[in-house]
């Protein structure tokens, strides 16, 4: 696991079009050989099974260092989350413009929130 | 006692309990390096707790500015994801992993690696096209703030896992690796002593054997001389009065009476 770290060199997002208009104004955006994109537009209408899909698909891939994924879509997967324990690729919550950014939800915040507690 | 608790099946020689007296230091000087490591991984963790906290707090912030500013660009140009999405070609914004070295764990750490690229250039060429340059960089900014925290989390996450790791192994050392050796050297110190013991009475039992024999030998030895001297004095009763060499007699050594 930790040695193959060195390849990973991309970011994936899974979010709303604006978050993912955003970053891929920044340059993350990414399509591979096998026309794979490194995002996944999420709207209203997008099947959970399609972001579990997409989640699986991304944290699986060995070309990616970090995941960004908005919290409220985060939140409809939150079992998945929860249960992804892996260094790499790095998950990272974000917040989205419709959705403020709610630290007590967030994974990592938690287990470092339950490491202050104690 | 020895056979409380439990114990390696070995048995009780001076050899093993070299052996075991040895593997006990070992195991000693593995536990107080293995405290010593699990302390500064713990110190290390706690920085970074710290920060994780901090920069996760920072990035709602960050985040919140990036979308403003693509608000603007959304005002002025119109919507543009579309064509954005359709520009996405290969990734100029990458970042590269470098490892960092914390009491023999190695942390990877993410560098932000921007190759200048060409992309979107068109963007925004009818109008808006400053507030899409703008929102690029504001853009670029909140990613790098996010690479940062990434990286963080990424220690966190392994830093962790290997405290964790590292925990179990001081426990498993200092509650059974550890009790487990000093019972058995006890039993065989114990064993060897209760052998010393045996040996020691077995020893005095033979010398009593002994002793007893020879005063056995000497009582009878004695009965015989006893018969011999009276055999003696009837010859000395009768001598005096015979040869006048009587009181030389009894005062010299003859060789020919023994006791």
């Amino acid at each position: 696991m930790t040695t193959s770290f060195k390849d990973r060199s991309l970011l994936a997002v899974i979010g709303d079009e604006d978050s993912i208009t955003g970053l891929l104004l920044a340059g993350i955006g990414h399509i591979n050989e096998k026309h794979e994109k490194n995002f996944l537009i999420v709207d209203s209408k997008t099947q959970i099974s399609a972001i579990e899909n997409a989640f699986e698909t991304f944290t699986g891939r060995q070309d990616i260092a970090i995941l960004l994924i908005n919290q409220h879509i985060a939140e409809k997967i939150r079992p998945l989350v929860d249960r992804y324990q892996n260094a790499f690729p790095a998950l990272l919550e974000i917040p989205s413009k419709d959705h403020p950014y709610d630290p007590s939800k967030d994974s990592v915040l938690k287990r470092v929130q339950k490491l202050f507690g104690e | 006692m020895s056979g409380t608790g439990p114990r390696e099946n070995i048995f009780p020689t001076r050899m093993a309990l070299t052996n075991m007296k040895l593997r006990l230091k070992g195991a000693q000087t593995g536990h107080s390096l293995l405290a010593k490591k699990r302390d500064a991984l713990t110190t290390r963790f706690r920085s970074i707790l710290r920060k994780v906290d901090e920069a996760k707090r920072k990035m709602g912030r960050v985040m919140q500015l990036a979308s403003f500013s693509l608000a603007e660009v959304t005002y002025a140009t119109g919507d543009i994801s579309y064509l954005v999405q359709e520009q996405a070609k290969t990734a100029t914004f990458r970042v590269k992993a470098r490892q960092e070295n914390v009491s023999g764990v190695v942390l990877p750490a993410f560098d932000v690696d921007r190759v200048a690229g060409s992309d979107f250039n068109l963007t925004g060429l009818g109008r808006g096209g400053q507030q899409v340059l703008r929102a690029k960089e504001v853009y670029a900014k909140a990613v790098e703030t996010l690479v940062e925290l990434a990286s963080l989390q990424t220690a966190f996450t392994i830093l962790d896992e290997v405290i964790r790791a590292t925990n179990r192994r001081v426990n498993a050392i200092e509650h059974v690796v550890i009790p487990r050796l000093e019972n058995t050297v006890k039993y065989i110190l114990s064993e060897l002593d209760e052998m010393d013991r045996e040996e020691f009475f077995r020893l005095k039992k033979v010398q009593g054997k002994k002793k007893r024999d020879a005063e056995k030998a000497e009582a009878a030895k004695m009965i015989e001389a006893g018969a011999a001297g009276e055999a003696d004095g009837e010859v000395k009763m009768e001598t005096p009065s015979t040869t006048e060499q009587a009181s030389d007699l009894l005062n010299d050594k003859d060789g020919d009476v023994i006791f």
